[in-house]
């Protein structure tokens, strides 16, 4: 008789197969931990960029209300991509690595950083829009495979949902204000539309890695699944709001029980994810800017440190003696 | 990889008195006093904690889980070691 002897992959995806958690120190595919670090890396890269486009506003905001919200937003941002940072460590992807790749273009981030943000209603849509499409993408990742992973994301989708309601809240005080107010509502709706559909990324035709990526379990649903989720879960609530979303072939298909809605433009895409939107250079300039100005800091409490524990061994030895 | 990364601490939080500390994460700082406010600005933003540890993360030792199976393996055939091993007879009440 012939034993069965599975192979440390087989072994391996029998485990995610079974839902089971994979844990740092665990044997794992250099594929596997690749794809990870680069997934989880750009994720965290996204929410350190994310910050940009809305510290834009902070000083800027119309009440103290909203800029206290809004501070408390771009800090949370923060704090995801340390939570994300740290789960790619746990890796072994170095933190100076992961920064040096962003800084230096090679790593990505979600193409929506690179829009510009143009008036307080962008604030509103970010929030409502830009944030409930990453909380679909998100939701789902709370029970990826990898176990640091989903424990961050757990973290994140908790603090997610408040962003949501505070840009949907700035959405609805503005509809329901003054004539300018819902028209700035409205355009900003317009211009951020398009793009947010784009960050579910191509169509599964185009996504060649999305199948090994779902039998890894570190994706639980195509790109095509979640953007039409996202059409069908927002368009109703643009209509509570009184806005229209800019897309004439929308169109509710009672056969799918879903909306049928109109062709991304692929090209706008694939040119923003190369490089060339309208604030690529601009998000990165800022970034790396701030990196090298911190530089400083980050040297000095190292030297400070290394004082104070200097100190304190020597206050030891003098005790002793 | 430079020199002038900050150490690695891993982060335990007591979300409230009564409760153990449990592991929630880790972040870079420079040295134990900045880990832990660090930690209180990440790990701690909604009233999550009300104490905090922090262990710089080389100072962590942990089994190894290729030796799993073998290293637990000694409580696996252990089933007297739980209450429902015993059969209790109906009558007998507060067991």
């Amino acid at each position: 008789m012939e034993t069965l002897e599975l192979t440390q992959e087989e072994q391996f995806q029998a485990r995610i197969d079974a839902d089971m958690r994979i844990e740092p120190k665990d044997w794992m595919p250099d594929a596997y931990r690749k794809t990870l670090i680069r997934q989880i890396s750009q994720h965290a890269h996204s929410e350190l960029v994310g910050m940009l486009p809305e510290g834009n506003w902070i000083t800027r905001a119309p009440s103290l209300k909203r800029k206290s919200i809004l501070l408390s937003k771009v800090q949370d941002e923060a704090g995801h991509g340390l939570y994300l940072y740290s789960a790619a460590e746990t890796l072994g992807a170095s933190r100076d690595q992961m920064l040096a790749d962003l800084h230096s273009g090679k790593a990505k981030y979600s193409s929506i950083f690179n829009y510009p943000t143009l008036s307080w209603a962008d604030m509103g849509t970010v929030g409502w829009l830009v944030d409930g499409a990453a909380i679909l993408n998100q939701v789902p990742l709370c029970r990826t495979s990898y176990g640091p992973y989903a424990r961050a994301m757990v973290r994140v989708c908790k603090e997610e949902s408040f962003h949501q309601r505070q840009g949907f809240e700035i959405m609805q005080t503005l509809c329901e204000g003054a004539p300018e107010q819902k028209a700035m509502a409205q355009e900003a709706l317009n211009r951020w539309w398009w793009p947010t559909l784009m960050m579910f990324g191509p169509k599964d035709a185009d996504s060649p890695n999305t199948e090994q990526s779902m039998k890894w379990r570190i994706k639980r649903f195509t790109n095509d699944e979640l953007r039409q989720k996202f059409v069908d879960m927002m368009v109703p609530q643009a209509e509570f709001l009184g806005l229209t979303v800019p897309d004439p072939n929308l169109k509710w298909n009672e056969a799918k029980n879903g909306y049928d809605f109109g062709e991304v433009d692929w090209e706008e895409f694939w040119n923003v994810v190369k490089g060339n939107g309208m604030c690529n250079k601009d998000r990165l300039g800022a970034r790396v800017k701030a990196h090298e100005e911190g530089a400083w800091v980050r040297e000095a409490a190292l030297a400070h440190a290394a004082k104070r524990k200097q100190r304190a061994e020597q206050e030891a030895v003098q005790q002793v003696a | 990889m430079t020199q002038h990364e900050w150490p690695l601490w891993e982060v335990f939080i007591r979300s409230k008195q009564g409760l153990d500390h449990k592991h929630v994460g880790s972040l870079h700082a420079a040295d134990a006093a900045m880990a832990i406010q660090n930690a209180r600005d990440v790990y701690t933003r909604r009233m999550e904690g009300i104490s905090i540890w922090v262990v710089e993360s080389k100072h962590v030792h942990a089994s190894n889980p290729d030796d799993a199976a073998a290293f637990f393996d000694p409580a696996n055939d252990k089933v007297y070691r739980h209450p429902t091993f015993y059969e209790v007879p109906d009558s007998i009440k507060h067991m």
